[in-house]
């Protein structure tokens, strides 16, 4: 009985020390691989800086300038000036449909209609 | 387990036959057995103690060699933890008051060179010196030879130049990282910004410090890690400021001015929406400040707008017009002598023209007459007068986020006296900067609370004490919007905007004491729309000369005020504003006479 106990609890040592030795060495890959993500993470945060900049470069108010001058043939860019403001009255109302002379119109009458007969037109 | 029987018959009878004493076996036994057990226990206890040592002395050298270990160590950041969003070592973005970038970081690369590690310096220094033109190659090499163990030769490299420096091959040679402050848009809001360079340097990396502008003034708050790059948001506006800038350098060019000055400030919460001060420079090169010459105002690198404090003219006058309104001294419609010239002592007052006997108090602002508003400035009284102007921050240094606002202390009479009373109201004898002048006239057309103004971006108004009443400040803004329309900044009328201002021609003092003849300041302060005022713009020309017509026009009638229109055109818009319609006068009324 006492034997059996000694190796039951050797073997469960090994297996322990082989679980930690696994935990570790997983742990280690996972470390590397926080850290090469950090890493990647860090480059692109440099390389969305640089980008940034860059945008904000080739955005400057001078140059956009210079190329709706260039452009302007094709563009017709203008400065914005007060007579680019629209008011809602100056905008038409959409234009109704003219119905066909041949399209059908619903008419609705009431019987007895003391008005007359000619009844209601609903276009 | 078999065990020695004490009494063993065998030696018990033989023991008897021979006559000795059986008993004596028997203690021989137990005390042999005895022997055997003490000798037993005494191992056993000798082992445990044996383990116990080799435990303790296990346990004492792990504890021993760890230390050692760490001890001996390179100290190593805890890999495990969050990622670094949060502390940024990088100095912080300028945007501006939607997000735009006004000043960035971008890494670069910094060249030295370790001369004990060089190869071939005499070919070193020559290929440098092709690479960069501003090296000379004898002093190189001298450098070189020398004792020196380590040399700068570059801060900043770009990548080309990186890349030839590499074609070189030289191992003495060597590249450290860099992070350069960039400015992606150049010369706009160039006094604003400032500009930056390098405080300490270390082969790996610099500091990078603010030397003038918003970055000294924010220099601690851009760089605390603590603040995790959160960009600093100015008040700016990027396309306003554009096309202020190119406005106000085509109108400085027009009208053959040496320097030009624009603020655009928004009447209730007191942002500086655009500030211009030409010449300019460029913020990722920034000049040296002269050395000769003692006027700084010949450099770039001179704010105008801010440090430059001039005597704005009778931009002054609706102070003193609003001072006797709120004090209940006159109305718009009280009439006011104009006679001139007005003799005070040895000094005469005169006007521009002859305006006649007297003037209602609107046309005194609206004609610009330095007599008339002397007499009013003689009734309001000199502590009055500066108690006033006190209040509306006309005789302090302005409160703007640049370390350059120290430099805009207004210049004083030294003695308040009566004279400087009356010339005062027409702007003569103080001097203020243009910032300070929108900030005055912001208080006035916004319903008359104190405005400060401020670089940064707020979203409510300032709130600030009352200076004026409701009352005056409708009147004063009525008054302003009557220059426009029939008086000295007829030129400034803008189509939908409701322009209100008031013109100031001021001759330069000369260094020596006394006035030029013909040099002047030209200014122009309009409130825009006047009926219910969101934007204050001063444009300041110095020096400026109309010339199309038969005679030179130097006042700001003609040449600041068509600027500022130009630039309230092309403004306003961006700003969001509407055109109105104007409320027009009732039709078949006709003023026969004022």
């Amino acid at each position: 009985m006492r034997g059996f106990f000694y190796v039951l609890s050797a073997v469960a040592v090994m297996g322990l020390a082989f679980w930690a030795y696994r935990e570790t060495y997983r742990t280690r890959a996972a470390e590397r691989e926080v850290a090469a993500l950090q890493r990647e993470i860090a480059q692109k945060r440099e390389a969305l800086a640089i980008l940034r900049a860059e945008w904000a470069y080739l955005n400057r108010p001078e140059r956009l300038r210079a190329l709706a001058d260039i452009n302007f043939d094709r563009l017709h860019l203008l400065p914005l000036g007060a007579e680019h403001f629209g008011r809602i009255e100056e905008l038409a109302y959409p234009a109704v449909p003219i119905a066909g002379v041949s399209a059908p119109v619903p008419v609705a009458g009431r019987l007895g209609d003391p008005a007359g007969s000619a009844g209601e037109a609903r276009p | 387990m078999i065990r020695t029987p004490l009494r063993p018959l065998a030696r018990i009878l033989a023991a008897r036959a021979s006559g000795e004493n059986p008993d004596q076996i028997e203690r021989e036994n137990i005390r042999r057995r005895h022997q055997r057990m003490n000798e037993q226990f005494r191992r056993r206890s000798e082992g445990r103690l044996l383990v116990l040592m080799l435990f303790f002395v296990a346990a004492f050298a792990t504890v021993g060699i760890r230390m050692g270990a760490l001890a001996l160590s390179e100290p190593r950041e805890p890999r495990a933890s969050a990622s670094g969003a949060a502390i940024m070592a990088q100095r912080a973005d300028i945007t501006d008051r939607k997000g735009r970038i006004l000043a960035t970081n971008i890494g670069t690369y910094s060249l030295y060179a370790q001369p004990p590690l060089m190869v071939d310096k005499p070919a070193a220094a020559k290929k440098l010196a092709e690479i960069f033109p501003e090296l000379d190659e004898a002093d190189l090499l001298r450098k070189f030879t020398g004792k020196r163990k380590f040399l700068w030769i570059r801060k900043k490299l770009s990548p080309e130049q990186m890349q030839a420096v590499h074609d070189i091959g030289d191992p003495g040679l060597q590249f450290g990282p860099r992070e350069m402050r960039l400015y992606p848009n150049g010369r706009l809001a160039a006094h604003v910004l400032g500009g930056a360079s390098f405080g300490r340097e270390g082969v790996n990396s610099a500091e990078v410090i603010g030397v003038a502008g918003v970055e000294k003034t924010f220099d601690a708050a851009l760089r605390d890690p603590a603040n995790g790059g959160r960009p600093l948001a100015l008040s700016l506006d990027l396309t306003v400021q554009a096309a202020t800038r190119q406005v106000l350098e085509g109108g400085m060019k027009l009208m053959n001015a040496r320097g030009a000055a624009a603020v655009l400030m928004d009447v209730h919460t007191g942002e500086v929406i655009a500030l211009v001060s030409l010449p300019d420079f460029d913020p990722n090169d920034r000049p040296r400040p002269l050395t000769r010459g003692n006027d700084p105002a010949q450099s770039p690198l001179f704010n105008r707008a801010l440090q430059g404090v001039y005597e704005l003219g009778s931009t002054f006058k609706p102070f003193a017009a609003a001072q006797a309104l709120e004090l209940g001294l006159a109305n718009p419609s009280t009439m006011i002598e104009t006679k001139g010239p007005l003799r005070w002592g040895k000094y005469k007052i005169r006007d521009f023209h002859d305006y006649g006997d007297r003037l209602s108090l609107t046309d005194v602002i609206v004609k610009s007459s330095n007599v008339g508003i002397a007499h009013v400035a003689q009734a309001i009284g000199a502590k009055r007068q500066r108690e006033f102007l006190q209040s509306l921050g006309l005789l302090d240094p302005v409160p703007l986020e640049m370390v350059e606002a120290k430099g805009s202390r207004p210049l004083l009479p030294p003695r308040w006296s009566e004279i400087s009373t009356m010339t005062i109201a027409y702007g003569h004898g103080i001097s203020v900067s243009p910032v300070h002048l929108a900030a005055a006239y912001a208080t006035l057309a916004n319903g008359g609370r104190r405005v400060v103004p401020t670089l940064l971006r707020r979203d409510r108004p300032q709130e600030g004490a009352r200076v004026v009443s409701e009352e005056t400040s409708r009147r004063i803004r009525h008054m302003l919007r009557q220059v426009v329309l029939r008086g000295t900044a007829s030129l400034g009328e803008v189509a939908g905007y409701e322009v209100g201002g008031k013109t100031g021609t001021a001759d330069k003092p000369k260094p020596t004491g006394g006035y030029y003849k013909d040099k002047v300041i030209a200014t122009f302060a309009s409130i825009f729309p006047a009926s219910d005022p969101r934007y204050v713009l001063i444009v300041s020309l110095d020096e400026p000369v109309e010339t199309s017509g038969p005679r030179p026009r130097r006042t700001a009638g003609w040449t600041a005020v068509p600027v500022a229109a130009e630039i309230i055109r092309r403004v306003a818009p961006l700003l969001g504003l509407r055109p109105r319609i104007e409320p027009l006068r009732p039709t078949g009324v006709t003023l026969t006479s004022n």
